[in-house]
C-alpha cells in the first residue's frame, strides 16, 4: 500500500452476541494507539461514519444462519485482503449450532408465535464453511490480547504467535490441581486449545471448551476415562456440545457417544 | 398548507444503526407534514436460545444464557440463577447475595461507562465516534476509558474474565474471592467514584433536545436497596407485583404491521420504559448517598421525562455502582461455603433482575433429573422496543422542517439513549419493510 496510508480495518457481524468485537473496545489502554496505526473503516458498534472497501484487514464475528447473511459474507470476502474470524461463532458455529442436531422448524415453533415469519437456515455454520479464511482466532469470547497480537502481526507482515497447546498444559503451568483426577469432574482441558489461561479449573470446575479443539486432539481416551470415572453418556454429549460443539473433534466425539454400543 | 400538498412527503431510511450493540435499521415515512410510519428494523438473525436450552442441565444454563449478550453476560447469569434457585426452592446466604451485587456493580460500571463515553456522548458533542471525540476531548475520553477498565478488571477478578465470566452458578459461586484480594480494588474504586461524579456533571451539561413524553416507568424494586437482583416489579402507574405475575401483567405482542415482538401492558396494550431513567425515577431515595447527592445537584428535576437525559441517569447509576462496590469490599466476609448443596427436584421458577439496560425476566421449568423442560427470556430491549417507536412518533412532528441529516442524527441519538442491545435476539424477528 502507498507509504503514509494507514491500513483499513473493518469489523462485520453475523449471528453472535457482540462479545468478541467488544474485545476491541475493551483494549482500553491500547485503543487510541491502535487507531493511530489502522484506519477503522467499518465498525458499526464504534463509529457512525463508514468507508467503502476494499479493506486490508477484516474481522468477522458470528456464524452463518440465514441466506441473506451468506450473501453478505460473500461480498465481505471480495472486499477483504485478509479475513480473520474472531470467536467461537465465526470459527466453529457457536452455541446456536445446537440446531444442527435438531429441527429448526420445531425450534421456531417453540420460540415464536408466528413461526412462518422466521427465515433461518437449518444450520449454524462457521465462516470457513463458505469462504476462504486467512486466520481463525478462537474463543468464547476471544482473548483481547490474542486479538491484539493478530492485528499487530498482520500490520508487521508476520505470522501471529499464538500458543497451540492444550488447556491441560496451562493448568500444570499455573499449578492448578487437576479437577478430573482430584475431584472426578468431567473436563475438556486435555482436548481444548489454550487461550483462556486455564480459567475454569482454577475456579473449581471442568473446562467446557470455549476455545475449541487444539491441534491433533485425541478424544477417545478422555471420553473412555470420564465414562469409567462415572460420567453418564448424555452428560458428556452435552459437555462436548457447548460453544464450540460443532467443531469437528467435538462433533464427531459427541456423535460417537450417541451411537449404540457394539 | 398549500405547500404541503405539493410536497407530499419524504422517507428517511437509516439502513444500519451505528453505535448500538447488534444490528438494526430505522424507517420513517411522512406525508403532508404528518408522520405516517415509524419502524425500527432489527435484523439480528434468531439464535433460538429458548429452544436449545431444553434438555440442558440447570447448572449449564447460566453459562449458556451469558452468550445471549456479550455486553451484559452477568445480567443473563443473574436472572437465570435466581429463576433456577426459585425452581429448586433454595436461597443462598447474605455473603453470596452481596457478592452477586458486587459482580452486578462491576457489569453496570463496565456497560454504563462504555455507553456513556464510547457510544452516546459523541452524539451530543457532534462527533461521529469516540475516536473523533478523543482529539478534542482527550481528558473526558481518558476518564471514560479508565472508568470502563476498572469495571472490567473487577469483573475479571470476580469471574475470571470480563466477558462471559465463569464464577457464578446456581447455588452460589464456584469460587469466592479472598477478602484481602478484594481490598486491593479500594484505590481504583475511590478514584472511580470521584470520576463518576465528574461524569454526572459532564453529561448533565450536554445540550439536550427539548422533548418529553408521558412514560410508564417500570423497574425491579426492593424495600431497602437500589434494585438489582430482587425482588418485586413496580411501575409509576401503580403496578406492584411478584416476578411470578410478570407474564400476566406484561405481554409480548406479535404486531402484524412489523412482525416483531413488542412487550406491552397486557391490559391496555400500552408501551412502558425500562432502564436507567426508569430506575432512577422510581428509586431515587434508594441510591447510595453520594450518587443521590450527585443526582439532586446536577440540575435535572426527577422524575425526568426527557429520554435524551437517560445518559444522566446512567451516570448517576455509574456513581452508585462505584459507591456500592466500595461499600461491599469494606464489609465483605468470605462465606463458609461458596455454594449450596442442591437437591434436584422438578419445579418452575422465575426472576427479574436489572440488566444495565433494564428489567430482564427469565422463567424455567425443570424436571426431576434437573433438565430444562421450558425456558422463557424477555430482554430489556424487547420491552423498550414499542416505547422507542412511540418516542419517535412524538419527536418527529416537531422537527420535520429541519434538514434531513439533522433529523436522522436526532433519531439515532434518541435510539442510542435507550442503549438498545439488539444482540439479545432471543426473540426478535426479521422485519418486512414496505419501502413503497
Amino acid at each position: 500500500m502507498p507509504a503514509g496510508t494507514r491500513p483499513k480495518l473493518a469489523v462485520f457481524k453475523f449471528a453472535s452476541c457482540d462479545g468478541c468485537q467488544l474485545a476491541l473496545l475493551s483494549l482500553e489502554d491500547e485503543l487510541l494507539a491502535l487507531v493511530d496505526e489502522v484506519m477503522i473503516a467499518y465498525f458499526l458498534e464504534a463509529r457512525s461514519r463508514t468507508l467503502p472497501g476494499p479493506f486490508d484487514v477484516t474481522l468477522v464475528e458470528g456464524s452463518i444462519t440465514t441466506t441473506e447473511d451468506l450473501e453478505r459474507l460473500r461480498v465481505v470476502r471480495k472486499e477483504s485482503k485478509y479475513l480473520v474470524t474472531i470467536g467461537a461463532c465465526a470459527t466453529a458455529g457457536g452455541i446456536q449450532a445446537l440446531r444442527n442436531w435438531q429441527d429448526v422448524g420445531e425450534f421456531a415453533r417453540a420460540v415464536y408465535p408466528s413461526p412462518e415469519y422466521i427465515k433461518a437456515l437449518g444450520t449454524s455454520t462457521p465462516i470457513s464453511a463458505h469462504v476462504a479464511v486467512d486466520f481463525e482466532l478462537s474463543g468464547c469470547p476471544v482473548n483481547k490480547y490474542q486479538l491484539l497480537e493478530v492485528l499487530t502481526a498482520l500490520l508487521q507482515g508476520r505470522t501471529p504467535h499464538l500458543p497451540t497447546h492444550s488447556v491441560c498444559v496451562d493448568c500444570k503451568r499455573r499449578g492448578t490441581v487437576c479437577v478430573t483426577v482430584a475431584q472426578g469432574l468431567p473436563c475438556l482441558g486435555p482436548l481444548t486449545q489454550t487461550g483462556c489461561g486455564a480459567l475454569c479449573p482454577a475456579y473449581n470446575r471442568g473446562c467446557y471448551g470455549c476455545f475449541g479443539p487444539m491441534e491433533s486432539p485425541n478424544p477417545d481416551p478422555l471420553v473412555a476415562h470420564l465414562l469409567k470415572n462415572g460420567a453418564k453418556q448424555p452428560e458428556l454429549v452435552r459437555l462436548l456440545r457447548g460453544f464450540t460443539g460443532y467443531a469437528e473433534t467435538f462433533r464427531s466425539a459427541s456423535e460417537k457417544l450417541e451411537k449404540p454400543a457394539h | 398548507m398549500a405547500e404541503n400538498l405539493s410536497n407530499p412527503g419524504k422517507t428517511i431510511k437509516v439502513d444500519f444503526l451505528t453505535r448500538v450493540e447488534g444490528e438494526g435499521g430505522l424507517y420513517i415515512r411522512t406525508e403532508n407534514g404528518a408522520v405516517r410510519d415509524v419502524k425500527l428494523n432489527i435484523f439480528e438473525p434468531p439464535r433460538f436460545f429458548e429452544a436449545f436450552l431444553r434438555g440442558r442441565h440447570f447448572q449449564e444454563v447460566p453459562d449458556i444464557t451469558a452468550r445471549i449478550c456479550g455486553i451484559c453476560p452477568v445480567a443473563y447469569q443473574m436472572s437465570s440463577i435466581h429463576a433456577l434457585e426459585a425452581a429448586l426452592g433454595v436461597t443462598p446466604g447474605p455473603e453470596i447475595r452481596m457478592l452477586r451485587r458486587l459482580l452486578y456493580c462491576a457489569e453496570w460500571i463496565e456497560s454504563h461507562a462504555l455507553h456513556i463515553y464510547l457510544l452516546h456522548a459523541p452524539d451530543f458533542l457532534g462527533y461521529e465516534s469516540v475516536i473523533a471525540m478523543a482529539a478534542e476531548h482527550p481528558r473526558e475520553v481518558e476518564r471514560g476509558l479508565r472508568l470502563k477498565k476498572i469495571g472490567n478488571q473487577l469483573l475479571d477478578f470476580l469471574g475470571g474474565r470480563a466477558t462471559h465470566p465463569v464464577s457464578a452458578c446456581v447455588g452460589g459461586f464456584y469460587k469466592v474471592p479472598r477478602r484481602k484480594d478484594l481490598a486491593r480494588f479500594r484505590d481504583d474504586l475511590e478514584w472511580g467514584l470521584g470520576a463518576a461524579k465528574e461524569t454526572v456533571a459532564f453529561v448533565a451539561a450536554l445540550p439536550f433536545p427539548d422533548f418529553t413524553a408521558d412514560y410508564e416507568f417500570v423497574s425491579v424494586s426492593h424495600p431497602d436497596e437500589y434494585p438489582m437482583n430482587e425482588r418485586r416489579i413496580v411501575s409509576s402507574a401503580g403496578i406492584d407485583i411478584e416476578p411470578a405475575e410478570y407474564e400476566r401483567v406484561f405481554l409480548e405482542e406479535h404486531v402484524a404491521h412489523s412482525t416483531a415482538l413488542h412487550s406491552v401492558r397486557a391490559d391496555k396494550g400500552s408501551s412502558y420504559l425500562v432502564g436507567p431513567l426508569a430506575r432512577v425515577n422510581l428509586n431515587l431515595s434508594k441510591l447510595m448517598p453520594q450518587a443521590q447527592a450527585a443526582a439532586r445537584a446536577c440540575g435535572i428535576a426527577w422524575p425526568c421525562r426527557n429520554p435524551f437525559m437517560g445518559i444522566v441517569a446512567r451516570a448517576v447509576e455509574l456513581t452508585h455502582a462505584y459507591e456500592e462496590a466500595l461499600a461491599i469490599i469494606e464489609t465483605y466476609q468470605e462465606p463458609a461455603t461458596s455454594r449450596l448443596e442442591l437437591k434436584v427436584r422438578a419445579g418452575e421458577g422465575c426472576a427479574a433482575t436489572e440488566a444495565p439496560r433494564g428489567v430482564l425476566y427469565h422463567r424455567y421449568r425443570i424436571n426431576d433429573q434437573g433438565l430444562v423442560e421450558s425456558a422463557k427470556i424477555v430482554p430489556p430491549t424487547s420491552q423498550n422496543y414499542r416505547r422507542m417507536e412511540d418516542d419517535l412518533r412524538g419527536l418527529l412532528p416537531g422537527v420535520l422542517d429541519r434538514p434531513e441529516a439533522e433529523i436522522t442524527q436526532l433519531c439515532e441519538n434518541l435510539i442510542r439513549s435507550y442503549d438498545p442491545c439488539i444482540s439479545c435476539s432471543t426473540h426478535f424477528l426479521k422485519l418486512r419493510i414496505d419501502r413503497g
